[in-house]
């Protein structure tokens, strides 16, 4: 029998473990700048194998034991950044996958920002695979070129005599082969080459195939350490209750009840929050519990959604920032033989990552660690210092593998909050949101509202398209200089750049923000809220001009071959036209964003009821070269999952400045009962990849809109869907 | 009060209040963090443990209706034949991606596979319908079952 306090078995002894040797390894190293944090469970070969590396560049290092280790700027919560991206690195390095170990990346921007989110350290808009396409195989060619040249010179050859295979350097003339760990040495005294060439697409061995996830053992035998999981000597367990309100204010607290409760330590008061610290977290939420809290609700305590939707609607009627004109739509739209109009809106979304809001900070007077998956952790480190007054290079960031980001770890309001009770509390801490407080104080896609209109000539054409829409712009907020005249990319996107011909096209945006909601980045971003108006709308206009939807879009699609196959493709794959039962029906949806062509058919069922069952739902995608199409699949049915929750139940909605939400019972998202079949068809070709992780989640919302038309005639223009409308339609 | 409790076949004494959930006793007491915590309600499943073969939400389950029983966590599912075929099956077809829901995934597997070794597939509807995934990997658990049953791809 062991008692509790002797237990060290199992995940949290491993990060403990780990993490000393870590420490170790970085002072032994001379700093910490160029090593990472592994988080995958067998850590230990990977740091013993830190001693002596070849270090050619910030991302990859071979050690005498011959593995590689590969430094992964880009975070994995679950889009398969620690297999994919080392696969590249693989490819040019000509190690086999099993031969590499992924490690997270340290705060550092200069070394790891990304450069196509405006050089943040920040893994998000599908945008990791698109960034490290080039860089991260140079650095593979750039390594390899290195050992191919200590090799050569030990022998006495020329380099292009010899050639790097599985993990190490042979000379075919004369049969002599060197371990790339035999090589370390050499090769570090080479000079790093300045240009490199990299490897033809016919001649990749790793590139193009289905890998197997390098993290997936650890997550099947609960050994994965998420940031969640910490555990540290000493630490305690914080859970919080902050302003119900947006902007409330802490008015008074009761914690009699609360300190009588066995296990609770200390209850630490802020000016908008009030944290219960205890031995553990069943104390700490009993605790909480027992509060009895007075809040000053302050000026957002009648917010409804109402207002806000209003506060938009007024907005779209005045004039908005152009964000792109093409020819006259005003003339275009009098000479019209037919006109449609129509209001759009989406509504508020929470992130709900099934890993609740949490993170670990120790603050010392001259120090600060902080334990956290995050997709920004250079800004998590800043933040961190921000709080702590303490500079930069005073603050430790160990990141974690993240149980699911889809944006709500782009933002460090869980860092900095941490910080802020930490702050008060002696030795380590971490703090857990409850789900309630995950929901309730989440950052949240923004509401929309949408008004379109478009002009058909006699034969259907479409001849102008009028757009107009109001909501938040996150990055006004995120990344401040990229908010220009009124705009930013991120918002207009999948509706400025619409992928049809249209000779006539004006979109105006108008900026607001809604009072005190805090707004932030959600899977598929601005195409989560565009693209199922833009392809909605197109439906309409099929509809109007009496045209089957999927021909209507092919024939404005002639400037764009890549969309067109992607969308006859798909129409082919669902059998499209082909007869189905009553109360059932096929939608269609096309897009281009985050560098990859989409289209999706979803068949859905409309029950007498109203309630709506997803069937099946069949995309196409070219994404370019499709690195690992395993991967690919798997993201595109995981996307398309969490596209159906959003159109079928999410919503966040505000009462009295409140919000109504609080749970996964009254935050619904798709089960597996309710989850249809995915079917996915990759277009293959050698162009430069395209993002992944979220176009799967923009498509499927106007596809199921468009098969509730199809099934019921009924054309719903605000998500989520309103079952009480499809009542025996 | 000193509650003792039999996990993986390991007797521990904890000291906490009887009605704490015995998800906080795996996790913060023992140390055991592969459970993991997602709503506390019993609403999402990823705090799934067996509680005498029975697929529990540990979250709700306060630690001195455990007291007695055989409790078993992901830490240990691996030692049983199903729990291994399952682990296997959920490798072999790929299902993971953050992962964080994939304990409480595989215990309710196991747990169906075990009382049930030839479930339909409204079998696992209904098994499986409590465990979230907001990574959207339905299709291939329910695959996996059936790759854990029959050794096909389902």
């Amino acid at each position: 029998m062991m008692m509790a306090s002797d237990l060290l078995g199992g995940a949290g002894a491993d990060a403990l473990v780990s993490r000393r040797l870590f420490l170790k390894a970085s002072s032994a190293a001379g700093g910490a700048l160029l090593l990472g944090f592994d988080l995958l469970a067998d850590v230990d070969r990977a740091v013993a194998a830190e001693q002596e590396t070849f270090e050619p560049n910030a991302f990859v290092r071979v050690g005498r034991d011959g593995r590689v280790k590969i430094i992964v700027p880009y975070v994995e919560m679950g889009q398969g950044n620690y297999t994919t991206i080392p696969m590249l690195v693989a490819e040019e390095l000509e190690v086999p996958l099993d031969a590499v170990d992924a490690e997270h990346a340290p705060p550092n921007e200069k070394l790891y920002g990304n450069p196509l989110l405006g050089g943040v350290q920040a893994t998000g808009g599908s945008t990791a695979t698109r960034a490290v396409w080039k860089p991260l195989r140079e650095a593979g060619a750039a390594a390899r070129t290195m050992l191919v040249a200590a090799a050569a010179q030990r022998w006495s050859v020329a380099p292009s005599s010899c050639k790097a295979q599985d993990g190490e350097v042979v000379h075919p003339g004369t049969g002599r082969r060197l371990t790339y760990g035999a090589l370390v040495e050499a090769a570090s005294a080479q000079p790093v080459p300045q240009s490199v060439e990299l490897k033809r697409p016919e001649d990749f061995k790793l590139i193009g195939t289905s890998a197997k996830r390098l993290d997936a053992p650890a997550k099947v035998s609960g050994k994965a350490v998420y940031g969640i999981d910490v555990r540290l000597p000493n630490l305690k367990i914080a859970t919080l209750a902050q302003s119900p309100v947006f902007g409330g204010r802490l008015k008074s607290v009761d914690d009699t009840k609360a300190k009588a409760v066995k296990g609770v330590r200390q209850i630490v008061r802020l000016d908008d929050c009030v944290a219960v610290v205890a031995d553990h977290m069943g104390a700490a939420k009993k605790g909480l519990e027992a509060l009895d809290i007075e809040w000053d609700d302050g000026s957002h305590r009648n917010l409804e959604t109402a207002d806000i939707q209003r506060e938009l609607e007024e907005a779209t009627l005045k004039r908005g920032a152009v964000a792109k004109e093409v020819g006259d739509v005003a003339k275009a739209l009098e000479t019209a033989a037919r006109k449609v109009d129509a209001t759009y809106q989406v509504p508020f979304l929470a992130h709900a990552t099934m890993e609740p809001m949490n993170c670990t900070v120790h603050v010392r007077p001259d120090a600060c660690e902080v334990w956290v998956g995050n997709q920004v952790i250079a800004r998590a480190q800043a933040a961190a210092a921000a709080v702590t007054g303490l500079p930069l290079e005073k603050v430790a960031i160990h990141n974690h593998l993240i149980g699911g980001g889809f944006g709500r770890r782009l933002e460090v309001d869980g860092v900095t909050r941490a910080v802020q009770i930490a702050k008060l509390v002696d030795g380590p801490v971490k703090v857990i949101w409850t789900r309630e407080e995950d929901i309730q104080h989440d950052m949240y896609r923004p509401f929309f509202l949408d008004r379109i209109s478009a002009g058909l000539d006699g034969s259907g054409a479409v001849i102008a398209w009028r757009h107009h829409f109001a909501g938040s712009s996150i990055l006004s907020r995120w990344l401040p200089p990229a908010f220009q005249n009124g705009l930013d990319p991120e918002t207009i996107d999948g509706a400025a750049n619409i992928i049809y011909g249209l000779p006539n096209f004006r979109l105006e945006y108008s900026r607001v923000e809604p009072p005190g909601i805090p707004t932030a980045f959600w899977r598929s971003v601005g195409p989560s809220h565009n693209i199922f108006v833009v392809e909605s709308f197109i439906d309409e206009l099929a509809a109007a001009a009496k045209k089957d939807p999927v021909s209507f879009r092919l024939s404005l699609l002639d400037h764009q071959p890549r969309a067109k196959t992607v969308l006859a493709l798909a129409a082919e794959k669902s059998g499209w036209g082909t007869p189905l039962p009553e109360r059932r029906g096929r939608g269609v949806s096309v897009q281009f964003v985050f560098g990859t062509y989409m289209a999706q058919v979803a068949e859905v069922e409309v029950t007498n009821d109203g309630s709506v069952r997803v069937r099946k739902v069949v995309c196409a995608v070219d994404c370019g070269t499709a690195i690992n199409p395993d991967v690919v699949e798997a993201q595109v049915q995981g996307a398309v999952m969490f596209g159906i929750s959003a159109a079928l139940y999410g919503e966040i909605s505000l009462k009295n400045g409140r919000v109504e939400q609080g749970n996964f019972d009254t935050y619904q998202v798709l089960r597996l009962n309710e989850a249809p079949t995915v079917e996915v068809h990759i277009v293959k070709n050698n162009e430069p990849p395209g993002g992944m992780g979220e176009p799967g989640t923009s498509a499927v919302v106007p596809a199921v809109s468009n098969a509730i038309y199809a099934a019921t005639s009924i054309r719903l223009r605000r998500m989520p869907i309103d079952a009480s409308a499809l009542v025996n339609k | 009060m000193t509650t003792s409790l039999r996990i993986n076949g390991t007797e521990h004494l904890v000291d906490v209040d009887d009605d704490t959930p015995l998800l906080w006793v795996l996790r913060d007491v023992l140390g055991m963090t592969g459970t993991k915590f997602g709503c506390g309600a019993a609403l999402c499943g990823a705090c799934t443990v067996h509680i005498d073969g029975a697929p529990t939400r540990s979250c709700i389950t306060p630690v001195n209706g455990a007291t007695g029983a055989e409790i078993s966590t992901i830490e240990g599912i691996g030692t049983t034949e199903i729990g291994k075929k399952v682990q296997n099956a959920w490798l072999q077809n790929e299902v993971v991606q953050c992962g964080y829901c994939q304990s409480g995934q595989i215990m309710s597997a196991v747990a169906l596979l075990t009382n049930n070794p030839h479930p339909t597939d409204a079998d696992i509807d209904e098994a499986m319908s409590g465990n979230i995934c907001r990574c959207g990997t339905y299709m291939r658990i329910r695959d996996a079952i059936k790759l854990a049953i029959d050794g096909h791809r389902g």
